[in-house]
């Protein structure tokens, strides 16, 4: 780990300032995903400019009835919160899935959307890595892929976004914002991460020297009936190999508002727009869930060891939706 | 002075009953120090640099660079590194691994090999500065992939002959009713104690002092004797508390770099592995793959036995997993051929890892026994009853007691495996599919020599010390409650000293043998004390001390065959959708020797058994072909079972005193694991329909297999 | 060796287990770092050094933290508390007590984690927290009870290998009981390890 300077900024404005001083510098929140990324070489900072102390912790409500997440919430508060449970609760859950007890009350809710990911030759500088060192290449695609994207990805990086609470967020169309020198800003979820293409280094659409000041989510009554199911190769403290957050609501055994998303599949969280369109306004059942679930997977582009995340997402989008199907019915 | 008095002041005897560990409070409080926790004024800071080639030579390494950096006070390599010696049989009857002689040579024989030592002030600057230092390689094309029928693939021997046989196999397999002929496989497996391999290293005096974390003191003082041409009391080792060892706390790399360095610069250096390092310096399994060729009656009665075990290893250390070794001991077969075979890759040294041998090797041949049964419509316990040989199946010597058909007696008791549908894919939880399976399991027990001093103080106490070394087994508690039996006096009056190589030779902390070994020791010691103390002498201040030393005891030890045994039982759940699979609940039942303390022998053979679950299930290091090196050698990237995949784990025992041993004791550290895994394995299959004979079980095996719609069954 | 303060490192102050330590640390210096190698607080163990094993854990604030992703320097202003501080003198704390009772551990190494994570894991199931192993998350469902599964998943976070977890279940239960009696009987929600301590014997 190289030598940095450290500073612990007082307000937004300020942080904003103290980056802009230092184009080697970085934002650290709660440092989960950061330093251990420092010790392993990938990230260099010159100089860190701490905001875990910035006064973005709060939920609060907002007048047409969302939720306004400031992006120094840890993961911790943010799936603790009785609102956040009682009107997203694929979200908490999507938290409380990910991670361990320790680094959920370390990390914050703007670092979550900021990590990266844990493909092993992103993480090691002796092999290539396309999002590390450009044009250095893509290992996985004829390596070890057997956890990596069958969405979205490129022939320059098969990676995954690590992110559960992502995948939530995804899913409840929340909207990113955020403050640069030229003043406050705004990217919905949908257009935060860019595609991969044969820029994998380059991750979100955030202006240069932005920081993420919280999260909205706006109002989504379908939400109160959601869930969010990960699969991963242990029982607990992995990332996913598949992961859905779901919501559905349904009238007279029609659905008619849905949300998907899936994660651990994409190199950002996979909203599953596709599947809401076969949903919404079929009969819920499970012949209409396997549909869903096949019209967005007719984009897959697996590779030779990573096929069966297809089964697992056509399973787990079924399964998903069944469960709250039968809430419903209840 | 005073008099001290043995006798019968104690109601009961401390062995056998439960006892909390006596440095308990200071692993609780956490005032017990491990190796990289001792205070040295003038510390420096020593940090390895690692090859990431996998084949070829160094070239250059530019230390001028680094030199220059704030705090770098070294930087040793092959190019100015003193010579030692290696030319030498060890402690265990073995050569040294290379890998720890460091930088001796400019060749490169695998990603990961230690190139270089930075030494300086702080560990953040050692540790900037090693991945600072560039190191130029003149690579060469690797070969890292264990396959079936590699050309490099030779029987070998090691602890064990590579080769046993006897019989006409074809001729009996021919003749059998039944045929299993299958191929199992298991991945690189790796320790991941949690405490990282930490050594200091300092002269003191005219004396090397290396204050470490290891399995045997002065198994580590003799081998850093004979690596820098040293009397090995010119040599003193120190290991206190041990966070972890199954097998890999050997001598490795960063004693030897520590005292290369301490040597340099005359102050004491330590160096300390990473999380990552771990994965290419500490050893590991090796894979294996296995071929089983199972004959039997209609009955399940075996005619033909064939086990043959394939495993890799270094270019530059022969070691060989003998997972072929279980046949040996557990069934017979009118036809009965075993093989070790390994073949050299460009891959890091393996080493013992628990249960060597025996943990693959009980997966290979408890799978195929569970397919046997399967395919003769037999239950799977009373088909090993069925098996029971009389005496050893290849060395023909009669078993010192093998107590298995109790163990599963009991366990099928207790498991409730009576009326157990046999048919796969049938039973439903929710999501769930349910499935039972079970396997047997055996480990040899041993004793090494030993020797222990026991003193009886003048103030009425009782003070033991011996070399031992306690991972986490609960040894100094066990050997303090041997020891008060022994000396006839009550516990408390007891210390225990262990971990010091001035105690004088002892067994290492390995093979299941270091409880008994040490015990032995005490054992007898004590006895003499005791004689001595009968005579009614005062007791001088500094106290009466009497050494024992077992070497000629143990060679008197007539020649059976002598192992633990034991019977694993799981309960599987297996969600087809996603491909999870949750052991809901184990239970193991062992004949394991006589049980010094059950509180923590229990929670050993449970933790044996939770490394079954982990190796049936998570563990897995992936080897990336292009380079040759481990993808994502780390604890997120190398899955060990978390606190959440671990359901109702129990053990148990059958009593089993060993008759040859002054306590009864046979080892209980290895034998939880061995049959595990296929436990496991057998359970997945009775739950789902889907044999997997690779290794571990992971979600998108199971989801590549399948799932049956109904009963039948297929292959993974 | 201390640094001096420059430009990459700082004069800080540490409020470890109620006392405060002035040091200067180069930024890097992990508050692992400091623990063990500035103020020979050893109990804390460096297991992986990367946020992988739990074998670092102490409560930043009366929050458990992996004690190997802080910095040092930015770990001023906060309250630390390490498996030194749990005891209240010579009197073990019940979830200490539980652990060497019942035997929650092998060679010790994860065991100082286990404990912060355990004293902490109670204290968050007290105020309400939900885990990955609650059924139902909404807060009218109600605070899940602590049960095993419960426990499993929220002590997942600690690393055994040598595979103690039964017993370290047992005893996160033992002591969480005691715990939930204490603030029975107190009468409040009874969540610091100071109640638990003062109903320690």
């Amino acid at each position: 780990m190289r030598e940095f300077g450290y500073q612990r900024a007082d307000d937004v404005s300020g942080a904003v300032a103290l980056l802009a001083a230092d184009p080697d510098a970085r934002f650290l929140g709660g440092g989960t995903n950061l330093v251990d990324l420092m010790k392993t070489g990938v990230e260099r900072p010159a100089r860190l400019v701490d905001v875990r102390e910035l006064p973005l912790d709060g939920i609060e409500e907002t007048p047409d009835g969302g939720l306004r997440i400031g992006a120094t919430v840890t993961n911790s508060d943010l799936a603790a919160h009785p609102e956040v449970r009682r009107r997203y609760p694929a979200l908490a859950q999507a938290v409380l899935a990910g991670a361990s007890g320790q680094l959920r009350n370390m990390a914050t809710v703007g670092g979550n959307l900021l990590q990266r990911t844990r493909c092993g030759y992103f993480t090691d500088l002796s092999k290539p890595c396309n999002k590390r060192a450009p044009g250095s290449g893509c290992p996985a695609i004829t390596g070890e892929h057997h956890n990596h994207a069958v969405l979205g990805a490129s022939d320059h990086c098969v990676a995954v976004h690590p992110s559960d609470m992502g995948v939530a967020l995804a899913a409840f169309d929340a909207v990113v914002g955020y403050e640069t020198l030229e003043g406050p800003g705004r990217l919905p979820l949908a257009d935060f991460y860019l595609p991969v293409g044969d820029t994998p280094h380059r991750e979100t659409a955030l202006p240069p020297g932005a920081l993420i000041t919280g999260v909205t989510l706006p109002p989504a009554p379908v939400a109160a009936r959601s869930r969010y199911r990960k699969v991963r190769e242990r029982a607990s403290y992995a990332f996913a190999i598949g992961s859905v957050a779901a919501a559905l609501d349904i009238e007279d055994g029609v659905v008619r508002e849905a949300r998907l998303a899936f994660g651990a599949v994409a190199s950002r969280p996979w909203r599953a727009r596709a599947a809401e369109a076969v949903l919404t306004g079929a009969p819920a059942d499970g012949e209409t869930f396997a549909a869903a679930a096949d019209a967005e997977l007719a984009a897959v582009r697996p590779l030779p060891d990573n096929g069966y995340k297809v089964t697992l997402m056509r399973n787990l989008v079924v399964a998903v939706l069944t469960e709250l199907a039968g809430e419903a019915a209840r | 002075m005073t008099t001290a008095t043995t006798g019968r002041t104690t109601a009961r005897g401390a062995v056998g009953t439960a006892h909390t560990r006596v440095e308990g409070r200071d692993k609780v409080t956490g005032a017990a120090r491990y190796a990289g926790e001792i205070p040295f004024a003038d510390l420096a800071h020593g940090w390895l640099v690692l090859s990431t080639v996998a084949r070829g030579r160094v070239r250059a390494i530019d230390t001028e660079p680094v030199l220059a950096m704030p705090g770098v006070l070294a930087v040793l390599h092959h190019g100015n590194a003193p010579r030692v010696e290696t030319d030498y049989v060890g402690l265990l009857g073995m050569a040294p691994d290379p890998t720890a002689a460091v930088f001796q040579q400019d060749r490169v024989p695998h990603a990961g090999w230690p190139v270089a030592l930075v030494v300086a002030e702080t560990p953040e600057q050692a540790r900037e500065a090693a991945e600072a230092l560039v190191v130029a390689y003149d690579e060469e094309p690797h070969d890292t992939e264990l396959t079936t029928g590699h050309p490099g693939a030779h029987p070998a021997g090691g602890v064990m002959p590579g080769e046993t046989a006897k019989g006409d196999l074809t001729a009996g397999l021919a003749a059998s009713a039944v045929v299993v002929d299958e191929e199992y496989t298991t991945p690189e497996e790796h320790h991941s104690m949690m405490e990282p391999h930490a050594a200091t290293a300092r002269w003191d005096g005219g004396r090397l002092e290396v204050v470490d974390s290891n399995q045997g003191t002065t198994w580590i003082q003799s081998e850093l004797a004979s690596m820098f041409s040293l009397d090995a009391s010119a040599v003193r080792v120190r290991s206190e508390h041990i966070g972890g060892g199954f097998g890999s706390k050997g001598l490795r790399a960063h004693q030897v770099a520590a005292v290369m360095a301490a040597t340099q610069l005359q102050r004491p250096v330590r160096v300390v592995m990473t999380r990552r390092q771990m994965f290419s310096l500490a050893g590991y399994r090796s894979p294996t793959v296995q071929r089983v060729r199972l004959g039997a009656d209609a009955d399940g009665r075996l005619r033909a036995l064939e086990h043959r075990s394939l495993n890799q290893t270094s270019t530059v250390y022969e070691f060989v997993e003998p997972s072929a070794g279980v046949a040996r001991v557990m069934y017979d077969a009118a036809a009965h051929h075993t093989a070790n075979e390994v073949t050299p890759l460009d891959v890091p040294s393996p080493t013992f890892m628990r249960a060597p041998g025996e943990a693959p090797g009980s997966f290979a041949i408890e799978s195929a026994l569970d397919e046997l049964a399967e395919r003769c419509g037999v239950d799977p316990i009373e088909l090993r009853l069925r098996n029971e040989p009389e005496v050893g199946p290849v060395s023909g010597l009669p078993f010192s007691s093998r107590n298995l058909e109790a163990c599963f007696r009991e366990g099928a008791r207790r498991f409730g495996w009576a009326g157990r549908d046999p048919r796969p894919g049938v039973r439903r939880d929710g999501r769930w599919l349910l499935g039972t399976g079970t396997a047997a399991a055996s480990f040899h027990s041993g004793a090494g020599p030993s020797t222990a001093l026991v003193t009886a103080e003048a103030d009425g106490t009782f003070t033991v010390r011996i070399a031992a070394a306690d991972i986490g087994t609960g040894a100094r508690t066990a050997l303090t409650l041997v020891a008060a039996d022994a000396l006839e006096v009550a516990p408390e009056r007891v210390r225990v000293r262990i971990g010091d190589s001035d105690f004088g030779p002892a067994m290492i902390a390995g093979g299941s043998m270091g409880t008994r070994s040490w015990a032995w020791a005490i054992t007898a010691a004590a006895a003499e004390l005791r004689e001595r103390l009968a005579l009614g002498a005062d007791i001088p201040a500094e106290g009466i001390t009497v050494r024992s030393d077992t070497t000629e005891a143990l060679g008197r030890l007539a020649q059976k065959e002598r192992h633990s045994f034991g019977a694993q039982f799981a309960e599987v759940a297996v969600d087809p959708a996603t491909g999870e699979v949750r052991v809901r609940r184990m239970l193991g039942i062992f004949a394991a020797g006589r049980i010094v303390n059950p509180l923590t022998a229990r929670n050993q053979l449970v933790g044996g058994m939770v490394w079954g679950i982990s190796m049936a299930l998570h563990e897995e290091a992936v080897r990336d072909r292009a380079s040759g090196a481990l993808y994502a050698p780390d604890l997120a990237g190398y899955h060990v079972a978390t606190n959440a995949d671990v359901g109702d784990v129990q053990a148990d025992w059958v009593d089993d005193p060993d008759p040859d041993d002054p306590v009864g004791i046979k080892g209980v550290g290895e034998i939880g694991v061995v049959g595990a895994a296929a436990a496991v394995a057998n359970a997945v299959r009775h739950a789902t329909g889907v044999r997997h004979r690779n290794l571990p079980i992971r979600p998108d095996r199971v989801l590549a297999a399948g799932v049956p719609a109904t009963g039948g069954g297929t292959d993974a | 060796m201390a640094p001096t303060p420059s430009s990459t490192s700082s004069a800080v102050t540490l409020n470890i287990n109620g006392e405060k330590h002035q040091l200067t640390v180069d930024h890097r210096t992990t508050l692992l770092d400091a623990l063990r190698e500035r103020l020979d607080l050893t109990g804390t163990k460096k297991g992986c050094d990367q946020g992988q094993c739990g074998a670092c854990t102490v409560l930043v604030d009366g929050r458990r933290a992996v004690s190997c992703l802080n910095l040092a320097v930015a770990a001023e202003g906060r309250e630390i508390t390490t498996i030194e501080g749990m005891a209240d003198g010579d009197r073990l704390h019940p979830v200490q007590q539980a652990f060497l009772d019942l035997d929650g551990y092998q060679c010790g190494y994860c065991t100082p984690g286990q404990i912060c994570s355990a004293i902490a894991v109670i204290e968050e199931h007290a105020a309400g927290w939900p885990s990955a192993a609650t059924e139902d998350v909404r807060p009218e469902a109600g605070p899940p009870p602590l049960t095993p599964d419960e426990i499993r998943e929220r002590m997942s976070g600690n690393l055994c290998r040598c595979g103690a977890y039964v017993s370290i279940v047992q005893a996160v239960t033992r002591a969480a009981e005691a715990h939930e009696a204490a603030a029975v009987r107190d009468g409040d929600g009874g969540l610091s390890a100071e109640t638990v301590k003062e109903t320690a014997a």
